[in-house]
């Protein structure tokens, strides 16, 4: 897959820098963000979770990414907004290698969790490191308990008291617990909408992942599960790197600690939400959340 | 549905005689002699069974594991190609699959399959004694390539049409191609899959020509799979234009009536089965 490592523009060090000063062995060990353009933006003690470098995306010969470069700081929530079509979905996708299940998608550009090429890993190990809700709810035809419980299967290696444990602590960690206890082994597909996405969301944590993308994950729910959903990712955020994507920009504002606005695959504006929604440094930010366009 | 109804109604007023006159006997005895006016049809019953249930063993893992090569593995062209070849199969007239079992399968099987089973699982009361060419074994393998197109084709589209957002689910736990398509496609088309196994049990059960070919016509019952037998269409398209009696035309539409009662009641059985093994998969609401 041939990719690009252009050097990101007011990046403290260019990425072949980066990339050469953690080598594969600390590779687990985050990196800290070090210079003062950055340590302005993150804040003391926010660390780099994953670095995305001149990343370019296309869709057989139509590009839907244009050169995005941006950290994502660890255990924060960060939040992309922008119109529909504007390549945030079409980046999340990249983050955990996503879009390689359609065919004709090619990739140029670095992406790095903890400094490793997510390239050079096994593709499996980037999405279990990295999981993903999606828009549309998408529970297993099983029950509530297989559906968390199948990513902990195909990783295998516990046994079924573990198995049993990390789903309990699954479903409280993504606050469904209390409502499905005394059925866990009825089908998932009885539960409401907002139940079912917080059940993919338990499915996704039960893998005990480092990140956590999610794709519109609140737009086919009304305001009380949108609501619940959004308490949850709260206080998810002490705990995983939290990726969402969304249309709302309220929903932004309100869960999000960082946020980037990409309009026409390119990434306008990334920085803290408050400066975003309050003082964005770009027209075109400043456009589209007051609501004159899009 | 009327026109099912009319059909259980000749069948069942023609063959009152029968019904008359040997009673639930029918069913359980062996003997088949037209000379001396005894029917039973317990041969043919069997037979239909034996050689249905050879092809689905058959057929079933070769059909269902055919469907998810070409749903899941290969490339879309060569799965649509490969997709079209197996559906000729299915429009091959069963007269010809008659005649290549005769004349292909028959020595092929004496030849390789016979003696290599034989050895293999020959202390298996069903794999004993001597082997003729026409046998419950022919019958059902042939059979099971008559049958195998519907299984792979039906089956084939029931995973295709498993929605992306279930793959991409099992994908983004961090399964492999493989573990997606074991644990969620394949139990996600469960039902259709074994929709596609009752259609192609039921062509089975009701194939006359072909099985009548190779099947050697004897109305005898064996537990080996190497002996000849006979089954329910085939005594009908055999015999019926030479019964001359009147108990005996009667009995063949009783078989015929037996014949149509196996079937619904495999249909019955098959959806208890998928309503049982679909219980957590109840359609989203």
């Amino acid at each position: 897959m041939p990719r690009l490592t252009t050097p990101m523009p007011g990046s403290p060090k260019p990425s072949e820098e980066l990339a050469g000063s953690s080598p594969a062995g600390d590779a687990a060990a985050p990196v800290t963000v070090q210079g003062a353009a950055s340590a302005e933006l993150f804040g003391p003690g926010v660390e780099e979770k994953m670095r995305i470098t001149g990343l370019n995306f296309f869709y057989d010969k139509s590009q839907a990414l244009y050169d995005v470069s941006l950290r994502i700081p660890t255990n924060h929530v960060t939040a992309f907004i922008g119109p529909s079509g504007c390549g945030k979905s079409t980046f999340l996708r990249t983050l955990n290698r996503m879009f390689e299940t359609v065919k004709g998608t090619r990739v140029e550009g670095d992406v790095r969790l903890d400094g490793e090429d997510i390239f050079d890993l096994d593709v499996t190990s980037v999405r279990r490191r990295v999981g993903m809700v999606f828009q549309k709810s998408n529970p297993f035809p099983k029950s509530i308990f297989d559906n968390v419980a199948y990513g902990l299967r195909v990783n295998g290696g516990l046994s079924r008291a573990q198995v049993a444990e990390r789903v309990e602590r699954s479903l409280v960690r993504a606050a469904l617990w209390d409502e499905v206890k005394h059925k866990l082994h009825e089908s998932a597909y009885g539960l409401s909408g907002g139940q079912q996405q917080r059940l993919c969301i338990a499915r996704a944590l039960a893998v005990d992942p480092e990140v956590l993308l999610l794709d519109e994950p609140c737009s086919a729910l009304d305001p009380i599960a949108t609501a619940k959903i959004e308490e949850l990712l709260l206080g998810l955020a002490d705990s995983c790197t939290i990726v969402i994507v969304t249309h709302n920009m309220q929903q932004a504002a309100r869960v999000s600690d960082y946020t980037g606005f990409f309009l026409m695959g390119k990434l306008v504006e990334f920085d803290r939400t408050e400066q975003i929604f309050q003082a964005p440094a770009r027209k075109e930010t400043e456009d589209y959340i007051t609501g004159r366009f899009g | 549905m009327l026109v099912t109804l009319a059909l259980v109604y000749e069948l069942w007023v023609n063959s009152a005689l029968s019904r008359h006159q040997f009673g639930w006997h029918f069913f359980v005895t062996q003997t088949w002699d037209p000379v001396a006016g005894q029917f039973g049809a317990l041969p043919f019953i069997y037979g239909t069974v034996v050689t249905s249930m050879v092809a689905l063993v058959l057929a079933v893992p070769a059909g269902v594991g055919a469907a998810i090569f070409l749903s899941e593995l290969a490339p879309r062209k060569l799965s649509d190609a490969m997709t079209f070849l197996i559906e000729l199969l299915a429009a091959v007239p069963s007269v010809i699959y008659g005649v290549i079992g005769m004349f292909v399968l028959l020595p092929v099987i004496k030849e390789y399959a016979y003696p290599a089973l034989k050895n293999t699982l020959g202390w298996t009361p069903l794999f004993q004694g001597p082997f003729y060419g026409v046998s419950f074994l022919s019958a059902g393998i042939v059979l099971a390539v008559m049958i195998l197109p519907f299984i792979v084709s039906v089956s084939r589209q029931v995973l295709m049409a498993v929605p992306q957002d279930q793959r991409e689910g099992a994908l983004a736990l961090g399964a492999t191609k493989w573990e997606m398509t074991w644990k969620v496609v394949v139990p996600f088309a469960k039902q259709g899959i074994f929709g596609s196994i009752f259609l192609a049990l039921a062509r089975a059960l009701g194939e006359t020509m072909a099985v009548t070919m190779v099947i050697g016509n004897d109305p005898k019952i064996h537990a080996s799979l190497f002996a000849p037998g006979y089954s329910i269409a085939a005594i009908i398209a055999n015999e019926f234009t030479e019964a001359t009696s009147d108990a005996y035309i009667s009995s063949l539409i009783n078989l015929g009536l037996v014949l149509f009662a196996l079937t619904i009641v495999i249909n019955g059985v098959a959806r208890l089965l998928i309503h049982a093994t679909s219980r957590h998969s109840a359609q989203p609401a």
